[in-house]
C-alpha cells in the first residue's frame, strides 16, 4: 500500500464519532466495483500489449472498441442487442450458485425452450397473436426449466454431479433438436437449411419502441431484478443461500434442501428457456440449429464474472455485449483475427478470477478491529 | 485507415459532442470510394469455403476506387444483422455480401427492407419474388465441377473405392455426392462411393474420424463437403490416399495427394458484380450458373492424374461448358433401386426437380437418413 491509498483510512481513523466513515461502512460495496474495475483495467492493458505485438497502435484498439461498443446510439443498440440473451442465461449459472451447485448447461435450457416455444406458437396458429405469445412465453420457461431441473434432480436422487451432467444435457438438447428439426418438426420447403416452419409474422414479439433491441433485453432485466429480490429478500432465497453455505447445517435447521434444489433449479432453467424463447420470438422466427451459437455458453462467463449476483449480471452482460459488438470493428479496421475478441474475454475472466484474493485486503477499505 | 485516424483525433480532442460531427465529417471521404462488406460464418484463411468467398473479395481489393472490410465468424442470428448495420453505419458500405448459406432470412431480407437503397447480395441461390428487389441471391451449379472431379477419382483410383466425407444429407450436398459418382463411374463403371455424414459444417473431429474410417476400408480417393476441407485434405494425404478438394485449390496443403477439385471462382463473379452496379445495370436478382458462367472451376491436376484421364475430364468439361452435356439423365437409379429419373428425361442444369433431390444414386454406399 502506497501513502496515498493509506491516508483515507488514518483520515477515517482520527474521525471524532465512534460511527467507522463512509469508506468503512460501504467498504464491501465499494470493493464490489472497485476489485471488478481495476481487473477490467489491467486486462484491457494486458490486451493492449498483447495487441501491440502485432504491431498495431492500442490506442486506436481502445478507441475503437470504444467506438463500436458505446460510441454512438447505434453502437449502443448493438451492445444492448447481444447482451439481451446473455443476461438470461446467465441467470442459468448464478441461481445455482447461490446453492452451491455449479450448473453449465444453460445452453441446453435455451435450446429445449426455443423448441417448446416454437412447438407452442405452430399449436397454436389459430389463436391471437396474444395468446400465443404469453403460450411461447410459458412454454418456453417450463421446457428450459424442467431440463435444468432434471440435473438438480440427478444430484439430489442419484448423487449425479451437476455440473457433468448439465453439461451433457447440452449434447443431448442440441441432437433432440437436431432430431426434430430434421425429422417431425421440418417445414418442407427448408430444403437446404432444415428448419421449423415459421410462428408467423403476427406473433413475433419486436422491438423495444425507438429502438432495434428487442423485447428479449428487458425481460432480461426484470428477471435478473427478479433474481435479485428473491435471493436477498425473501425468505425462500435466505433458505437458499444458507443451504448454499452448509447444506448439513441447512437440514438440521429443517430446510427442505431438495425442494430449494428442484425449485431454484426450475427457475434457472426457465431463464435461459425464456430466452430461447426470445431467440424464436423476436430473431429467427422459427427453431434450427441456428439457435446454437452459444448464448448458454457465454453466459456461464457472464455469471462468474458477476460473481453470482442477479444484479451485476447486467453491467456484466453489456460489457460482454459491447465487447462482442466492438469485435466486429476491430476486425474491419485494425484487422485484428475474430480469435481477438475471445483472447480478450479470457484474459478477462482470468483477472476478474484472480482479484478474488484481493477481497478483504484492501487496508484502506477494512473496518478498524 | 486514414479516415480512422482522423475521426480518433476529432473525438478525442472534442469528446463525444464532436462524434456526430466527425461522422458527417466523413460522409465525403467515403463517397469517393465504395465500400463493400463481406461477412463469413467461419475464418477467412479456412481453406474452404470462406476463403472461396475471400478470395473473391480479395479480387475486389484490387480494383480502383473500392474499400473493402470483412468480418470473420459471424454467426446466423441477430449478430449478422448488427455487423450488416455496423457496416452500413460506421464503414460507409453501400453493398455488402454475407456469404453464408443462414444469413438470408430472416436477417438479410430485413436488412435489404430496411435499407433500400443499399445492395445486398448473398450466396445460396434463395431469392424468391417476394423478397426485396435490392436483394440477390446468387449460385453456382458446382455439381459439374464435381463430375469432373469424379471422372478424375474414378480414373484414378487403383481400388475403384472412392470417400465422401459430407456435412448434412441436404438436397445441395446429395447433388454432389451424386455427381461425383456418376463421374466416377462414367470413368470405371464399377467404381463406388462410400459417403459417411458428419452432420454438420464445421466438425474437424468427426471429419477426421470419417476420413480414418474410409481409408481404413480401403478406400483411395477421397473428396468431401463440408466447410473446411483441410482436415479432409491434410489427413488423407498423411494415410497415403489421395484427395479431390473441394471449394478452393487445397493443392498446397497436399501437393502429391492433389488430384484436382470443384472449386468456387467467385473472383471473376465478383468484380462482374461491381461492374454491373457502377454501370448503373442491375444484377438478376437469382444469379446462377456453372462452368459456362465461370462461377464454378477446376483446380488445375495433380501429377498422379495421368494425360489419357486429363483428355477424358477435359472433353467432357469442354462439353460442359458448351452447354450440351446432362449430367442426371434416365434411366437413374437410385442406391436402393428405385428409379428416380425414368429412361429418355434429362434434367438440365436448371431443372427445379434436382432442387429437391432426396436420393443417393446407384453406386454410392449410405443412406440420406
Amino acid at each position: 500500500m502506497t501513502s496515498e491509498t493509506a491516508d483515507p483510512a488514518q483520515a477515517a481513523g482520527i474521525a471524532p464519532a465512534a460511527d467507522p466513515g463512509f469508506l468503512q461502512r460501504h467498504g464491501g460495496s465499494i470493493e464490489y466495483v472497485l476489485i471488478p474495475g481495476a481487473a477490467l483495467i489491467a486486462a484491457l492493458g494486458v490486451f493492449g500489449g498483447f495487441v501491440a505485438l502485432f504491431g498495431k497502435n492500442p490506442l486506436d484498439l481502445y478507441f475503437y472498441m470504444y467506438y463500436g461498443a458505446f460510441g454512438t446510439w447505434f453502437s449502443w443498440q448493438n451492445t444492448l442487442t447481444r447482451a439481451a440473451p446473455l443476461i438470461l442465461t446467465a441467470l442459468c449459472t448464478a441461481l445455482p450458485a447461490q446453492l452451491g451447485m455449479v450448473i453449465i448447461g444453460g445452453e441446453g435450457a435455451l435450446l429445449i425452450g426455443a423448441l417448446c416455444a416454437t412447438s407452442a406458437a405452430l399449436a397454436l396458429q389459430a389463436m391471437p397473436p396474444l395468446v400465443v405469445q404469453f403460450s411461447m412465453v410459458g412454454a418456453g420457461m417450463i421446457g428450459g426449466g424442467l431440463w435444468i431441473m432434471l440435473a438438480g434432480a440427478l444430484r439430489q436422487y442419484r448423487g449425479v454431479n451437476e455440473t457433468i451432467s448439465s453439461l451433457l444435457l447440452v449434447y443431448i438438447a442440441l441432437a433432440v433438436l437436431n432430431h426434430l428439426v430434421e425429422g417431425p418438426l421440418r417445414d418442407p420447403a427448408s430444403l437446404n437449411k432444415p428448419s421449423t416452419r415459421e410462428i408467423g409474422a403476427a406473433n413475433m414479439i419486436g422491438s423495444i419502441p425507438g429502438t432495434d433491441v428487442h423485447w428479449g433485453l428487458l425481460f432480461g432485466v426484470v428477471a435478473a431484478v427478479a433474481a435479485y429480490i428473491l435471493i436477498y429478500h425473501t425468505t425462500f432465497g435466505f433458505a437458499a443461500r444458507v443451504a448454499g453455505g452448509n447444506i448439513r447445517a441447512a437440514k438440521i435447521v429443517g430446510l427442505s434442501v431438495g425442494k430449494l434444489i428442484l425449485s431454484i433449479c426450475f427457475l434457472a432453467g426457465a431463464c435461459a428457456g425464456l430466452a430461447g424463447m426470445v431467440e424464436v420470438a423476436a430473431v429467427q422466427g422459427r427453431t434450427n440449429a441456428n439457435l446454437a451459437v452459444g448464448y448458454g455458453f457465454t453466459g456461464i462467463l457472464v455469471a462468474f464474472l458477476a460473481r453470482q449476483n442477479p444484479l451485476a449480471v447486467i453491467p456484466v452482460a453489456i460489457l460482454l455485449g459491447g465487447i462482442g459488438a466492438s469485435g466486429g470493428l476491430l476486425q474491419r479496421r485494425l484487422g485484428l483475427p475474430d480469435a481477438s475478441v475471445q483472447v480478450l474475454q479470457g484474459i478477462i475472466f482470468i483477472f476478474v478470477l484472480a482479484s478474488d484474493a484481493i477481497y478483504g485486503r484492501i487496508g484502506f477499505l477494512k473496518g478498524r478491529s | 485507415m486514414d479516415f480512422g485516424r482522423i475521426s480518433r483525433r476529432h473525438l478525442l480532442q472534442g469528446g463525444a459532442a464532436l462524434t456526430l460531427g466527425a461522422a458527417a465529417g466523413l460522409r465525403p471521404a467515403f463517397a469517393a470510394d465504395t465500400t463493400i462488406g463481406f461477412i463469413y460464418v467461419g475464418s477467412r484463411d479456412d481453406y474452404g469455403y470462406n476463403q472461396a468467398h475471400a478470395q473473391g473479395a480479395a479480387a475486389l481489393k484490387k480494383l480502383a476506387g473500392i474499400k473493402v472490410v470483412e468480418e470473420e465468424k459471424v454467426p446466423e442470428t441477430d449478430a449478422v444483422e448488427k455487423t450488416m448495420e455496423s457496416m452500413i453505419n460506421l464503414d460507409g458500405a453501400t453493398l455488402l455480401f454475407p456469404t453464408s448459406f443462414g444469413y438470408y432470412n430472416p436477417h438479410m431480407v430485413k436488412m435489404a427492407a430496411k435499407y433500400p437503397k443499399l445492395h445486398f447480395e448473398h450466396c445460396g441461390g434463395l431469392w424468391t419474388d417476394k423478397d426485396p428487389k435490392n436483394a440477390g441471391s446468387y449460385f453456382g451449379y458446382i455439381d459439374e465441377a464435381q463430375y469432373i472431379s469424379g471422372i478424375v477419382a474414378g480414373a484414378t483410383s487403383k481400388s475403384g473405392k472412392l470417400g465422401f466425407v459430407a456435412a448434412k444429407p441436404i438436397p445441395q450436398v446429395l447433388r454432389n455426392i451424386n455427381a461425383f459418382t456418376l463421374g466416377a463411374r462414367l470413368a470405371n463403371p464399377k467404381a463406388t462411393t462410400q459417403v459417411i455424414f458428419t452432420g454438420d459444417w464445421s466438425m474437424p473431429v468427426k471429419e477426421a474420424e470419417a476420413t480414418n474410417s474410409l481409408i481404413d476400408q480401403g478406400v483411395d480417393v477421397l473428396t468431401c463437403h463440408v466447410d473446411g476441407p483441410k482436415t479432409m485434405v491434410e489427413n488423407a494425404a498423411r494415410r497415403g490416399a489421395m484427395v479431390c478438394g473441394y471449394h478452393v485449390n487445397q493443392s498446397p496443403l497436399a501437393p502429391k495427394a492433389y488430384l484436382t477439385g470443384a472449386e468456387w471462382n467467385w473472383e471473376a463473379l465478383y468484380p462482374k458484380f461491381v461492374k454491373m452496379i457502377q454501370t448503373g445495370e442491375s444484377i438478376p436478382n437469382f444469379y446462377r450458373g456453372g462452368l459456362k458462367e465461370e462461377i464454378v472451376k477446376l483446380s488445375p491436376y495433380g501429377e498422379a492424374v495421368s494425360a489419357e484421364t486429363r483428355k477424358h475430364a477435359d472433353d467432357i468439361k469442354a462439353k460442359l461448358t458448351a452447354g450440351d452435356y446432362v449430367i442426371f439423365k434416365g434411366p437413374l437409379l437410385d442406391n436402393k433401386g428405385k428409379t428416380v429419373i425414368t429412361a429418355g428425361t434429362e434434367r438440365g442444369q436448371k431443372d427445379p426437380e434436382l432442387e429437391k433431390m432426396d436420393y443417393l444414386v446407384e453406386g454410392v454406399i449410405g443412406a440420406t437418413s
